[in-house]
């Protein structure tokens, strides 16, 4: 039974509380009415579809930040977790975040990981292990790049 | 032949395939640490190791172009390329090598059709009738010949179980309708049609029918002339051959109607730059250097299956079917979507509120490999008003013990996701 305990461990260190907890009960879900900025995120392979929305003010700071869409566990929790992490955030930082984050589920350097200090999103850390399922990680990620940059299609995994 | 429910009853035990696992060397493996339960030959099944042989045999000794040269080489090429045609032939009962055309797969056959049969017969208003169990590639080649003619699809609805309603089918057949097409076996949910009561009907009113036969040639014998449909399309990877390898069958008196596909060397008899003579059956629509290697492999695949018997392999996988969804059923918080009569190999479904994807992961973690998502067959998804299934699906290889380890990894999951 040590390699089922084995199997378990492993899985459990993807699907950590805090990723469950995020994926039942995501935070700051459903649409912004007046936000300044959106993009969508889609991943054709497993029909992740996320529309992330961001009020950003003048001084290029997000004051706000709201996701509807859905997707499986990872990709939902990163979306929330994305929303709590980056209001008040200059944008700047916030594209900052993505490349930290990018880097960090793609086997990334320690040094990239070091400039940041992504706090709770390390938890996503264990979806290094899973390759398929990066892009579920980073998929909230890559909507908020695109927002932000004001790109006109939606970001997309593949 | 279409109710292999029908067979169980005259097969004894010693009907028994369960050993075929060994012929197959890509089940010999451990996947993250546990032994390889594959789940997902509706998607592309594994190949015996008769079909790597072949395949590999031809490579080293053999390779040549075919129809051409005169030299050694190239006459064995051709006679083994051929040769893979003749089996076909037989494997689906064809009339005639000219029937059999060989396509890169279930997509290209479908294409074939829509674009040299259909598209030169269809006007502004016409209808072309799909249904909604149909696969992405059983849909898109029609939208585009609509798009390309003025014509219209209409959709033959399905019902709660996943089965189409065939008597609202029946009354969609009209004179405005053109071409019927639709799947043999449904790919996402296993549905069954009754294509041969489908194709009766359809020909009382002089409409023709293409079948999409990728999910049915691997699970049970399939007999054209008895189901007497125009077409009939599958592909090669989901029965034991290669990739890249399919077939398209079609009466040869409406090919001999059709004009060329594509253009190039093979499909023509003589070329000079103010006419060109195309050539016979089945070459006029083979253009190109084909798959040779593939259609070699494609062969081996077949003759693999005929020296089971289609019949032996389809009572064997009605039993596992019918285990597999008893189990599966038994598996608190489990939502079985698809629960038709009459199946075939597939049973999709969902978990709690455990999203596909995340279930995909988690099983195959265990080594216990299934597809998840909408199976290109997002109508079917809509229908249902759901995202996407985890889908196990079966080949002759597959074991009850499979359907242990498929059960017992889902309660892991449902244990993580407590």
């Amino acid at each position: 039974m040590q390699a089922e305990t084995q199997t378990q461990d492993e899985l459990r260190d993807l699907y950590r509380d805090l990723i469950l907890d995020h994926a039942r009960n995501p935070r700051n879900f459903g649409k912004l009415d007046d936000a300044t900025d959106s993009a969508e995120g889609i991943n054709p392979l497993c029909g992740d579809k996320l529309k992330m929305y961001f009020q950003v003010d003048a001084d290029n700071q997000i004051t706000n930040a709201k996701f509807e869409g859905s997707g499986c566990a990872i990709s939902v929790a990163s979306a929330s977790l994305l929303t709590e992490t980056v209001v008040g955030m200059s944008t700047q930082d916030a594209l900052d975040y993505f490349s930290a984050i990018v880097a960090l589920l793609n086997g990334g350097s320690a040094t990239s990981e070091a400039k940041i200090d992504l706090g709770r999103l390390t938890a996503l850390r264990g979806v290094r292990e899973f390759p398929s399922r990066v892009k579920c990680a980073t998929l909230a990620w890559q909507a908020l790049n695109s927002a932000i940059q004001k790109e006109s299609t939606p970001a997309s995994t593949e | 032949m279409n109710d292999p429910g029908n067979k169980v009853a005259h097969l004894s035990e010693t009907d028994d395939i369960s050993n075929r696992r060994a012929d197959f060397p890509a089940l010999q493996q451990q996947v993250n640490d546990h032994p390889l339960v594959y789940l997902d030959s509706a998607a592309s099944s594994q190949q015996p190791a008769v079909v790597i042989d072949t395949v590999a045999d031809y490579q080293r000794h053999d390779h040549a172009n075919v129809h051409r040269g005169v030299h050694t080489l190239s006459h064995r090429a051709t006679e083994a390329y051929e040769g893979a045609r003749d089996d076909i032939v037989t494997f689906i009962n064809a009339s005639n090598r000219h029937e059999v055309i060989f396509t890169s797969g279930t997509t290209e056959a479908v294409n074939l059709v829509a674009q040299s049969f259909c598209r030169p017969r269809l006007a502004p208003g016409d209808k072309i009738l799909l249904t909604q169990l149909e696969h992405h590639s059983n849909i898109v080649p029609w939208q585009l010949v609509c798009e390309q003619t003025g014509a219209e699809l209409l959709v033959a609805p399905i019902d709660d179980s996943g089965q189409v309603d065939i008597d609202e089918l029946m009354r969609q057949l009209h004179s405005g309708v053109k071409m019927l097409a639709l799947a043999h076996v449904s790919n996402a949910l296993g549905s069954i049609n009754p294509v041969k009561s489908v194709v009766e009907k359809a020909h009382s009113l002089d409409i023709p029918v293409l079948l999409d036969g990728a999910q049915a040639t691997p699970h049970m014998a399939v007999d054209v002339q008895d189901i007497n449909c125009d077409f009939y399309a599958f592909s090669g990877h989901k029965m034991f051959g290669p990739t890249g390898t399919g077939v398209l069958y079609g009466k040869e008196n409406l090919l001999e109607t059709m004009p060329p596909y594509q253009g190039g060397g093979d499909m023509i008899l003589e070329v000079a730059f103010d006419k060109t003579v195309y050539n016979d059956l089945p070459y006029k629509f083979e253009a190109g250097t084909p798959n040779i290697s593939g259609m070699i492999g494609l062969g081996a695949a077949v003759r693999y299956l005929q020296a089971i018997g289609m019949e032996r392999v389809a009572a064997y996988e009605h039993r596992l079917l019918e285990y597999m969804t008893r189990q599966l059923a038994a598996v608190d918080g489990i939502r079985l979507i698809g629960t038709a009569d009459s199946k075939a190999s597939v049973q999709s479904f969902l978990l709690d509120d455990i999203h596909p994807h995340d279930l995909g992961t988690i099983l195959d973690h265990q080594g216990v490999a299934i597809r998840t998502g909408h199976h290109c067959a997002m109508p079917v998804m809509e229908y249902f008003g759901i995202p996407g299934t985890a889908r196990a699906s079966l080949g002759l290889y597959n074991s009850e013990d499979d359907i242990d380890r498929l059960v017992a990894a889902l309660a892991t999951a449902r244990k993580l996701f407590a």
